[in-house]
């Protein structure tokens, strides 16, 4: 970030690089209370708020930066919950620069308001103190099921338990959170925070059933004998798309979500004291340009690796992860290759990758998604060497529910079909988050979430079934 | 939770836990499997459903120690709990009457064609069971399997008991004298599978294996399980793991399964001199 930035609006406190490069620390330490202060007096408090409307969750983003001038912090975050269930989550992992402060006024002309900062400020505030965000409704003698505990689950069940309703998830891993836990890393997303806002909704009386493999442990229909009035479907997107190019299937070749796994769910950066192991090499390559190769490039470097490249397709502008993110990526020495494709990787003679071959890319018309399509360059191919890859060029639609359900209607790639209340083809079965758009993002998941336990509580309520 | 009800030493290095875990019990289905984490800071491993008494609501596993999860799940005992234990995963074996059916099972491998002979077995199959291991006192399950086989033939490697040599020289043997074989199901190390099914591939058997690739979380997300399935990446936690012999790619499971075996040793020397040692 500029010059010109820091003058015009705070900054938050980092961590040194030379710290960040050796732990797992968080490394974007927030703002004080001062610099909160004056980050919320820049708010111009806009009648028609642009900010709102770019909010997949529309949080009532002006009236909870007015509570925050007042000193209400409590207030603020009361405002806040009122449409967004994990707010020290958003405000630590929102894409703020292409949502609420891409559309804030100040924006258009200088720099934004630091709403996310903002955000999280209060969250960690209200965590740190415990205030209960929300009072329960007595039991309404309905039942809802919630498959998956990411935050698309976790929104449904927290607005649902506030209703009355008895709410279980059922968690097919060991630990609750979906990629909040095994996928962003420690660095941008300590999981004492995940964990404190999942304490916060078993308070209210949330189960949460782990170890439950919706589809193998317990079948939907199952669910409904056991009296369960409505499902809804929080299951991610959650599988990884396997480069189809030869030397694949050589050892040291990962996709990002084996990789973040092993790391952030498994703790493999702390083996042998955790029992997952690791296989770090010296020069490693990451291929992808989102959250998740930014994510996985910067855990590699914090394991002491020799050098990270990131090898990106299109050009940096258009990488689709967090501006914050690729600038501390920079900051930490990864480099990355922009305008290439990998063609092929070559391993030794123990079948272990050795170097990657690379074509370069010229990026031509613009497609309906508004960014220029790579074409490859013929005869510009060049080797790199790197003795771990990393690959992280998107997800597809897990198939271990759906493919239990052959009624459930899917689209072509796999993704549940839903309607604008989040209703799938099934009675009294709602879907939401990344199962339905693809790897999306977690505040459009916690979007969906409150679209389905609204819409779960008018169909349960009226129908009275 | 999930409750050691009973622990038995099968044989060296080998142990049979019956475990409490009754969602699994009430639904598993032969060919399926769990992922088991011994403690919160373990590791996730696969081990196959062997039985399951809805009843008890308990299931049987089976496992040879090999490196330091399963030692550790062998160092607990009666009345300790499992941290962790999700299932049933994989897709169930397809049972159905093929005619006559050889199953082999090299090592532990005999464990894992126990649910697949009871269930063969039920459905009107004519059922031979070769079993192998390195000598006699290594042999596990003959007495089980001969209760619901029609046939059980035991190898060993130094001849100590049965036919001296591997199951798939068994196997191969049995054809030759003209059996007819119309189906074969294989488990256990790849180059047993891999000479399984190089036999059945001359003799153009039908045969399923049960592929035991790395896994991690079961179910579908990772990836590391994948294998190469006439040419086609499948995932063994979800595609599988039983996946048609004649069509799998054995030397890439075989070098995919070597990628961590300097830290899999590390782990285990290390935790078995902090047991020696106290
Ligand atoms: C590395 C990485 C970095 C990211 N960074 C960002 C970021 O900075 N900002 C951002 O906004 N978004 C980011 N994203 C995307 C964001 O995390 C997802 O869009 C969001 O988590 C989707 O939420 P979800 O609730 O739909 O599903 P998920 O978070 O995927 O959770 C789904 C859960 O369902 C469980 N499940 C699946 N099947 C079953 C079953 N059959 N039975 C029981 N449980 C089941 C899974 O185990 C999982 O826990 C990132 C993603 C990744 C992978
Ligand atoms: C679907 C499936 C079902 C299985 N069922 C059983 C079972 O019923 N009983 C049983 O004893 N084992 C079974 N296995 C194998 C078992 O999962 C491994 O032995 C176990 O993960 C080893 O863990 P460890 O930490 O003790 O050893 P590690 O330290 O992880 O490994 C030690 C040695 O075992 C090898 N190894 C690691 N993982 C596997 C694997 N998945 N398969 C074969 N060798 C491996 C390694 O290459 C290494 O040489 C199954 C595997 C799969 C995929
Ligand atoms: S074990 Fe992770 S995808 Fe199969």
């Amino acid at each position: 970030m500029g010059n010109e930035e820091k003058s015009l609006r705070e900054m938050p406190q980092l961590l040194p690089i030379e710290e960040r490069i050796s732990t797992f620390k968080e490394v974007n330490l927030g703002f004080t209370e001062e610099q909160v202060k004056k980050e919320a007096s820049r708010c111009l408090q806009c009648p028609k708020a642009y900010c709102m409307a770019g909010c997949p969750a529309n949080v009532k983003i002006p009236k909870f930066i007015n509570a925050i001038r007042q000193g209400n912090y409590k207030r603020a975050i009361e405002i806040i919950c009122e449409t967004n269930s994990l707010p020290a989550v958003t405000g630590r992992v929102c894409q703020v620069e292409m949502q609420c402060e891409k559309a804030c006024i100040l924006g258009r002309k200088g720099i934004p308001v630091s709403i996310g900062l903002l955000e999280r400020f209060v969250a960690d505030i209200a965590l740190k103190r415990g205030w209960k965000r929300f009072a329960c409704d007595a039991f309404n003698g309905k039942r809802v099921a919630v498959v998956g505990s990411g935050p698309a689950g976790l929104t449904v069940a927290g607005d649902l338990i506030k209703l009355g309703y008895e709410v279980t998830v059922f968690e097919a891993l060991h630990k609750p959170g979906g990629v909040l836990v095994y996928g962003i890393p420690e660095f941008r997303l300590p999981k004492n925070v995940v964990e404190k806002e999942i304490k916060t909704l078993e308070d209210s009386g949330v189960k949460i059933c782990t170890n439950f493999c919706v589809g193998k442990s317990i079948t939907l229909k199952e669910i409904f004998e056991e009296g369960y009035d409505a499902v809804f479907l929080g299951i991610g997107a959650g599988a990884p798309v396997v480069l189809d190019v030869p030397g694949v299937n050589l050892g040291g070749i990962y996709t990002a979500n084996e990789f973040l796994v092993r790391t952030v769910l498994m703790k493999a950066y702390l083996f042998p004291k955790y029992d997952t192991p690791i296989d770090f090499g010296k020069k490693v390559i990451v291929i992808g340009g989102g959250n998740t190769a930014v994510d996985s490039a910067r855990v590699a470097v914090r394991m002491g690796v020799e050098e990270v490249k990131i090898a990106y397709r299109r050009s940096v502008e258009d990488m689709p992860a967090r501006r914050e993110e690729i600038l501390r990526a920079n900051e930490e020495g990864v480099k990355i290759l922009q305008l290439v494709n990998p063609v092929r990787f070559i391993g030794d003679e123990n079948n272990h990758v050795i170097k990657v071959e690379l074509v370069k890319n010229q990026l031509t018309y613009i497609d309906e998604t508004g960014r220029s399509v790579p074409v490859p360059i013929e005869g510009s191919n060049f080797y790199v060497e790197g003795d771990m890859v990393i690959l992280a060029i998107g997800q597809k639609a897990n198939r271990v529910f759906t493919q239990t359900v052959p009624q459930l209607k899917l689209d072509k790639e796999g993704y549940i079909i839903v309607d604008y209340e989040a209703k799938t083809s099934l009675e009294r079965v709602w879907a939401g988050g990344d199962i339905i758009r693809g790897s999306a993002t977690v505040i459009q998941a916690i979007g969906d979430g409150k679209r389905a336990a609204a819409s779960i509580n008018k169909t349960l309520m009226s129908n009275n079934i | 939770m999930y409750t050691i009800i009973d622990k038995i030493q099968l044989t060296e290095g080998i142990f049979k836990m019956i475990i409490k875990a009754p969602h699994i019990a009430k639904s598993w289905k032969p060919g399926q499997f769990v992922v088991l984490m011994v403690n919160e800071i373990g590791e996730r491993i696969p081990l196959t459903i062997v039985d399951g008494n809805t009843y008890e609501e308990t299931i049987t596993l089976i496992f040879q120690v090999v490196g330091k999860t399963t030692a550790l799940l062998a160092s607990k005992n009666v009345g300790e709990q499992i941290y962790s234990i999700m299932g049933p995963l994989g897709k169930p074996s397809e049972i159905k009457r093929y005619g006559k059916v050889a199953l082999i099972g090299g090592g532990v491998g005999a464990a894992e064609i126990l649910p697949q002979a009871r269930a063969l077995k039920q459905v009107g199959n004519y059922v031979i069971s070769i079993v192998g291991a390195r000598s006699s006192s290594k042999l596990i399950l003959v007495e089980e399997l001969k209760s619901f086989c029609d046939e059980v033939h035991v190898c060993t490697d130094d001849g100590s008991y049965g036919f001296k040599g591997f199951v798939s020289d068994a196997l191969s043997n049995l054809i030759e004298e003209g059996y007819r074989i119309d189906y074969v199901y294989a488990v256990g190390p790849v180059p047993m599978m891999k000479a399984v099914s190089k036999v059945t591939f001359k003799h153009k058997i039908k045969t399923v294996v049960s592929a035991n690739p790395i896994m991690i979380d079961g179910t579908g997300m990772c990836g590391v399980c994948r294998v190469i399935v006439g040419g086609e990446i499948k995932f063994a936690c979800i595609d599988g793991p039983d996946f048609d012999a004649h069509l799998l790619d054995f030397d890439t499971l075989e070098s995919r399964l070597k990628t961590y075996i300097k830290h899999e040793r590390k782990a285990f020397e290390d935790f078995m001199r902090c047991q020696c040692h106290g």
